[in-house]
């Protein structure tokens, strides 16, 4: 068992060295660039506004109904929404979702070119398929920084409007409680694990679909597989640079 | 000219390949027969390179696979058209986008250029109009003629094809041999075919290799495969009635 995961593990790295070997022509590369920001990034706005504003909002209703003491401030409501958002809900749920939604899509697609004998058909040609298949999705995906900093002021935006207009607090202490203490190095911790969030979000569900072996059953198989490992790998990385970045 | 020489190729404790030499020559339809797991793909695959057998070497016009460097081996895979069994056209492209894709990945050729010689190949397998459907949008046969146009639009000295028939009519069938073995001998090609398909091999198998467990036990032409008395071939060949009946004519002189 544990020399198949460390071999999966020294193939998964293997696979890495590959995608940045033999680059395909740079004509044929910008256009699955394109492709791929318009299927991952643009594709994925849409449900991360969505999650990322009302999660935000009830981020603020649950900070609010548990300030039952009165001699504890109106504007933590803010300040816990901001440092929520910031700090955990946008880069790594944000992501875990995400490995859902983009994870699976990489996966059953690059799978069903596996199936589909699409994948020995780019190799029998003389293209480097990691690279052709893999590379504009870790370029694409260098854009997702963005995706997560619009999840984060959505969520602190729909934190107001949930706290303010449900009569939770005023508008004035929110941005106070928002704005305050606010330590920017916070949002570079949060860059920097959305940027590694990134890079495991390309790579791991790629891994799945171009190594899976079998038919359309194995391919939704691996799928799962692939969601669950992303996912794992995804904490597992949340609690490290955690740790190295905030705990030292 | 592709040298296959003493190739040996194992899976685990099973061996599938037990030193298989022959010669497929240039110019002509070399067919490879033989029953389910008889190692007809895997010789085949091991042709592509896509697996690497452990014991022999294959020789492309010389050039002996193993020995070359990985960009030698991708160089060499430029000269190679493949067929695959189930045409394995890239879904999200159109046919004409299918058809281009080795010229926009291989050559420097202009946009136009590209255009006209997509335009070619697809009027010389009989597709004119069907340049924006998708894979999905057009039947099987015309598939397998878009992966024979996409096999062959970048002049390939060698051409694979892996079961080119399967899943076909017999009408559309005979129309994929015959424009397979007008194209090979067209360009002077070195073509390789995988097949179970009897009428193919007296049709257009002008070399043909038989395999019985891993092993060479027959080669030659369609005519001598009518003559040949080897009991693994004529109980391969001649399995059913239809053929037992065209081998008796055509022994009679019919």
């Amino acid at each position: 068992m544990l020399i198949r995961y460390l071999s999966q593990i020294g193939r998964y790295f293997l696979m890495l060295k590959e995608i940045f070997s033999k680059q395909t022509k740079w004509s044929m590369m910008r256009n699955l660039i394109f492709k791929e920001i318009d299927d991952l990034i643009i594709g994925s706005l849409g449900i991360v506004a969505f999650i990322s504003f009302f999660v935000g909002g009830v981020v603020s209703i649950q900070t609010a109904l548990n300030l039952t003491n009165p001699l504890i401030p109106k504007y933590l409501i803010g300040f816990a929404t901001r440092q929520s958002v910031i700090l955990e809900f946008a880069p790594t749920f944000i992501s875990v979702i995400m490995a859902g939604k983009m994870g699976s899509f990489i996966t059953s697609s690059i799978g069903t070119m596996r199936v589909t004998e699409q994948i020995d058909a780019l190799e029998v040609m003389g293209v480097n398929s990691l690279n052709y298949l893999v590379f504009p999705k870790i370029i694409a995906l260098l854009l997702y920084p963005f995706v997560i900093g619009i999840s984060m002021f959505l969520g602190i935006f729909g934190g107001w409007l949930a706290g303010v207009y449900g009569g939770f607090t005023t508008s004035t202490d929110f941005v106070t409680g928002a704005q305050m203490q606010f330590i920017p190095f916070h949002i570079t911790y949060a860059f920097i694990k959305t940027f590694i969030f990134a890079m495991l979000l390309a790579t791991i569900p790629s891994f799945h679909g171009y190594y899976m072996k079998g038919g359309a059953l194995e391919v939704g198989k691996a799928s799962t597989v692939s969601f669950v490992w992303t996912s794992v790998s995804i904490i597992l990385f949340n609690y490290i640079l955690t740790q190295l970045l905030l705990g030292s | 000219m592709i040298e296959v020489k003493d190739v040996e190729k194992s899976f685990g404790e099973s061996k599938i390949l037990k030193g298989v030499s022959t010669v497929f020559e240039t110019g002509k339809t070399n067919l490879i027969i033989g029953q389910s797991g008889s190692g007809k793909t895997v010789l085949l695959k091991s042709l592509l390179g896509i697996h690497q057998p452990e014991v022999g070497t294959i020789s492309f016009d010389g050039r002996i696979y193993s020995d070359l460097s990985d960009e030698e081996k991708r160089d060499l895979r430029t000269e190679i058209g493949m067929v695959f069994q189930g045409s394995a056209l890239f879904d999200s492209m159109s046919v004409a986008e299918n058809v281009a894709f080795p010229l926009k990945m291989f050559t420097n050729k202009s946009k136009s250029e590209i255009n006209d010689r997509v335009d070619f190949v697809l009027k010389r397998v009989n597709l004119i109009d069907a340049h924006n459907k998708l894979p999905s949008e057009i039947s099987g046969g015309m598939q397998k003629r878009v992966a024979i146009a996409r096999a062959i639009v970048n002049n390939p000295k060698y051409l694979f094809c892996d079961e080119p028939n399967s899943g076909l009519d017999p009408n559309t069938s005979i129309l994929i041999d015959n424009l397979i073995k007008e194209i090979t001998e067209e360009y002077n090609i070195t073509t390789v075919i995988n097949t179970h398909d009897m009428n193919s091999v007296m049709e257009i198998g002008e070399k043909i290799l038989f395999l019985k467990n891993g092993i060479k036990a027959w080669e030659g032409t369609k005519e001598e495969i009518f003559r040949t008395d080897n009991e693994a071939v004529v109980a391969f060949v001649y399995s059913s009635n239809l053929f037992k009946k065209v081998r008796e004519a055509h022994l009679k002189g019919y």
